[in-house]
């Protein structure tokens, strides 16, 4: 049996989508269901003076009307900020309450703090106009650059801020400064993005009258840690009474890692009046509440030498953290923005500086990429800079600051076991014939167009665990991975894992790993996840961490299975174990003909008397049954790494941007399937070309989302993009007995300063803030125009 | 309420239902077909798109009862006898869906092109698609399977 580790498969998952037998939470629906639809704050920042219940309570079709005052009383915990993060000064990291609905005070508009339970949706959405909520208004804190200078908006949190951070040597950075020939400065915005998974957020609960059992299906990345959350800190019921069952996921992007007030709002009340619920969020209402993404600004500052040698590095930034903290709200910009803000270089000295404010916006929390796509446009965009005023080729000054041997320490936190960069960069380079690219500009050129090569090289820390290091770093939970493997009687397998797909490909890739391992064919593999009710706990997908850690946890399950099956072949095969050898399914005592299947080894072992002939196949000692798990933790990050490429062209009368070409050459060590790895590196670099060119997420002054719908968030639409070109290198993780690295965030790391930088290499050097719309290039091109008839 | 009575994937149904009721709430909350997907309040995802007598439409800005009288079909009626439509094959063979959200409208809105356009280039595909968004694919596999499917159709 040939391996199935690297070809491309076809999905399994693929014919229920495709024939609109998935199952998504908004399509269930569950007998004597009532509709829940929240009041939410119109207004960013107000203290609620009065809630008025008793006309929507009158209205048709009203079950129940629930407030804070409901929550405070029956002491529903709220939601909460998942990692501990110190300031500089060794002072803990200051979170508001975060109430699942908002009692004395709102800080985002969109801020739950009613629910209207009803017989029709209709019903509950009418009633939900009638129930009279009376605010002071208070004036509302938007602006990132002064919200350390603006009133607290959470009473005893000084100038808003969560925390000041420092990553690195401030002092060593000042002896690295005062060597340099010359020091580049760059100040920039990490525009604000909303992660806009197609389904909308949902949940349906059905609360158990005789059991006493919640089941709460949700749109979650990671049901078990909902489950975990809702108990320990909602105090909604115990967590042997809660089930949480996240079915097929329309996507999530990182906005679907966290545990959302409406879905312990709902867990509670079902109880609370003994009926199921269902609620869907609505397009805006998912863009007011879904937790955004980035929404950083920067000042950074990079020590050169003449010949180009980088010799420090400064990172001073503020992240918007909106109003509240949420799961990875607090580490997204620290630990996985801070260490790789230095890049893929060799950098002797750095530091980073990131202080964490409190606006009256949505809170912010981890998309796609989380930290690592911040910091990676923060690092390309000054070395291209860098290598302008130098008068260097951005390929050349990138080389000259390549480490060349692995592992590598990188300067803030990583020991970066494997990876090749110059390789990488190469390959890179001949794909996007870089070379052409001075023909390819003059072609433009005689046609009026102005032509632009950017160039990234960028290396993120994925596969998200180790734990003992996570939790030095501050997490409050131990991000390993389990798998358990059942071998049923008659020869199917089962296997469960933590992680959870919601366009993963799971079900595909994790069924090859295991018919890899075990020698039975895929189909008759089934992958079970998404449901806290089966398997064991898990801790979710993100951070490109699912095949890194949750994938391995199934490689070890089934080498349990076949160490144990090993045993009982012995014993039926009546050889010593160590004369038996497992091969492609099949157990076979060396030197001999004599054999068992995987498949008879676990019937076997589920029959373990003595019947006729057969006696107990089982050795003394051994249980009988088929069922392996495994917890895998790392014992470090994963390092996926990649040079990309990209030519735009632009049209200086309207200002339209064209991505012309764009090459992608990634380095996440063992690839399972190919079919897979590219779908994922596509739709990453689509969404990190939607923050280059397209996507951004704009409050007015009032603390109003103006970009609420899908009229004014632009999307990248299909006639936006063009078709990508994939390429490889391959150095293997040394950490994992796969060799893999992850891939779900590459592309949207390096997307944006890609095409960044070659719209500023278009636009001759001229600095142009994140998204480059056309409007804004329109007015660089005009102001490009007007300076080179000055100089001539 | 109106009774409204359509033919949807082959089956005629006659319904009395309000007045305001969309057809992809029809579809999803009275027929139990939801393989048609809400994906926004303002009819620009796409993921609702069904057809009506053969031509792509969005369902969530379509009321019942302007289709009173029509054939409807929807992503479940594609499938003959237990075999995919091509369109359904070629987005398998060519990997063009991850999530699966967008997936049942773009497929019914990529049929209807080829009925217009046989052979359509990548910038036709591409083009004709800017009505359904998908957040997964960056829609590389998706104008390949469209393609794909072109030349099987």
């Amino acid at each position: 049996m040939a391996s199935l580790v690297g070809s491309r498969v076809e999905r399994k998952e693929d014919k229920r989508f495709l024939t609109g037998k998935g199952r998504y939470t908004a399509d269930i629906n569950i007998a004597n269901q009532t509709y829940a639809a929240f009041v939410r704050s119109p207004h960013a920042r107000a203290k609620i003076k009065k809630i008025d219940t008793s006309k929507a309570l009158k209205a048709s079709g009203v079950v129940d009307i629930l407030t804070g005052e409901h929550i405070a009383k029956d002491k529903i915990g709220g939601l909460i900020a998942g990692w501990a993060i110190r300031s500089e000064d060794g002072s803990e990291m200051k979170c508001p309450a975060n109430p699942p609905l908002a009692k004395d005070n709102v800080n985002f508009v969109g801020d739950p703090i009613a629910v209207v339970f009803a017989e029709t949706l209709d019903e509950a959405k009418a009633a939900a106009t009638l129930v009279n909520v009376e605010y002071k208004v208070l004036k509302a804190v938007t602006s990132l650059s002064d919200t350390m200078k603006s009133e607290a908006i959470h009473e005893g949190i000084d100038k808003n801020l969560c925390y000041d951070w420092l990553l690195g040597d401030r002092q060593k950075v000042k002896e690295a400064f005062d060597k340099a020939d010359k020091i580049i400065k760059l100040d920039i915005t990490n525009n604000r993005l909303i992660p806009n998974a197609m389904e909308p957020r949902a949940c349906v609960i059905d609360y158990n009258t005789a059991s006493e059992e919640i089941t709460c299906y949700t749109t979650s990345q990671n049901p078990h840690l909902s489950r975990l959350i809702m108990s320990a800190f909602g105090g909604v019921t115990p967590e042997n009474k809660l089930r949480v069952v996240a079915p097929d996921v329309g996507g999530g992007f990182g906005s679907k890692i966290n545990l959302y007030n409406e879905e312990i709002v709902c867990s509670w009340a079902s109880k609370k009046i003994e009926r199921p619920i269902k609620w869907v969020a609505e397009r805006t209402e998912s863009f007011l509440t879904d937790t955004h993404g980035r929404d950083h600004i920067t000042h950074a500052e990079l020590a050169v030498t003449n010949d180009g040698k980088f010799l420090g590095f400064k990172n001073e930034t503020i992240a918007n953290l909106g109003a509240y903290a949420r799961v990875f709200g607090t580490v997204t910009p620290t630990y996985l923005f801070g260490p790789c803000a230095t890049g893929v270089y060799i950098m002797p000295a750095a530091y980073s500086n990131v202080k964490a404010v409190y606006t009256n916006t949505a809170p912010v929390d981890a998309y796609r990429g989380a930290g690592r796509p911040e910091a990676t446009y923060t690092i390309e965009r000054i070395v291209d800079k860098a290598a302008i005023e130098l008068g260097i080729d951005p390929i050349e000054i990138r080389m000259k600051n390549f480490p060349t041997e692995f592992p590598f320490k990188q300067t803030l936190v990583h020991q970066v076991d494997s990876g090749d960069y110059v390789a990488g960069l190469n390959k890179a380079k001949e794909m996007a014939d870089y070379d052409g690219f001075a023909d390819r500009k003059k072609e433009s050129e005689s046609k009026g167009k102005l032509r632009g090569i950017g160039v990234t090289t960028y290396f993120e820390a994925c596969g998200i665990a180790p734990s003992p290091v996570v939790m030095m770093l501050g997490c409050g939970v131990g991000l390993w991975e389990s798998a358990e493997v059942r071998f049923n009687p008659t020869g199917q397998v089962t296997v469960y894992t933590g992680s959870h797909s919601h366009g993963q490909s799971h079900q595909t890739t994790f069924a090859q790993i295991a018919a890899d391992e075990l020698g039975v064919p895929i189909e008759n593999i089934d992958i079970v996840h998404g449901d806290t009710d089966k398997g064991t706990f898990g801790m979710g997908t993100y951070g490109s961490r699912s095949l890194a850690v949750g994938g391995v946890a199934i490689v070890n399950a089934c080498k349990k299975i076949v160490a144990k099956g090993k045993k009982i072949a012995a014993k039926m095969l009546e050889a010593s174990v160590d004369d038996v050898e497992f091969k492609e399914g099949e157990f076979v005592v060396a030197k001999s003909n004599k054999k068992k299947t995987i498949g008879e080894v676990a019937f076997a072992s589920y029959l373990p008397g003595v019947r006729d002939e057969v006696k107990s196949p089982l050795p003394e000692g051994e249980e009988p049954g088929l069922i392996e798990s495994s917890f895998f933790d790392p014992a470090n990050f994963s390092f996926p790494a990649g040079s990309h490429i990209c030519e735009v062209e632009i049209d200086p009368d309207t200002g339209e941007v064209k991505l012309d070409k764009y090459t992608a050459v990634d380095d996440f060590g063992t690839i399972v399937n190919p079919l897979i790895v590219e779908g994922q590196v596509h739709g990453g670099l689509a969404q990190g070309i939607g923050q280059a060119l397209y996507e951004n997420a704009q409050y007015d002054e009032s603390g109003q989302l103006i970009t609420a719908s899908y009229m004014d968030y632009t999307m990248p639409r299909a006639d936006n993009l063009p078709n990508f070109d994939i390429g490889y290198t391959c150095t293997k993780a040394t950490t994992n007995p796969l060799g893999v690295k992850g891939c779900g965030e590459a592309g949207t790391i390096a997307a944006t300063p890609t095409v960044m930088n070659a719209v500023i290499n278009a636009l001759g050097g001229q600095e142009i803030s994140l998204p480059a719309t056309a409007e804004k290039v329109w007015k660089a091109c005009k102001e490009m125009k007007k300076s080179n008839s000055e100089a001539a | 309420m109106k009774k409204i009575s359509l033919e949807v994937n082959g089956k005629k149904i006659v319904k009395d239902i309000p007045d305001h009721t969309v057809l992809s709430v029809l579809l999803r909350d009275v027929l139990n077909l939801t393989g048609t997907h809400i994906g926004c309040d303002t009819s620009q995802c796409g993921a609702c798109v069904v057809h009506v007598d053969g031509k792509s439409i969005k369902s969530c800005s379509t009321l019942a009862v302007d289709v009173d009288g029509s054939k409807v079909t929807t992503i479940e009626g594609l499938a003959k006898n237990g075999k995919m439509h091509p369109m359904q094959e070629a987005f398998k063979k060519m990997h063009g869906l991850q999530c699966g959200f967008c997936t049942p409208g773009m497929v019914m809105s990529a049929i209807d092109l080829l009925q217009n356009n046989k052979k359509p280039s990548d910038t036709e595909i591409r083009d004709w698609l800017e009505g359904n968004i998908c957040r997964c694919t960056g829609y590389q596999n998706i104008v390949a399977a469209v393609k794909e499917a072109a030349s099987k159709m």
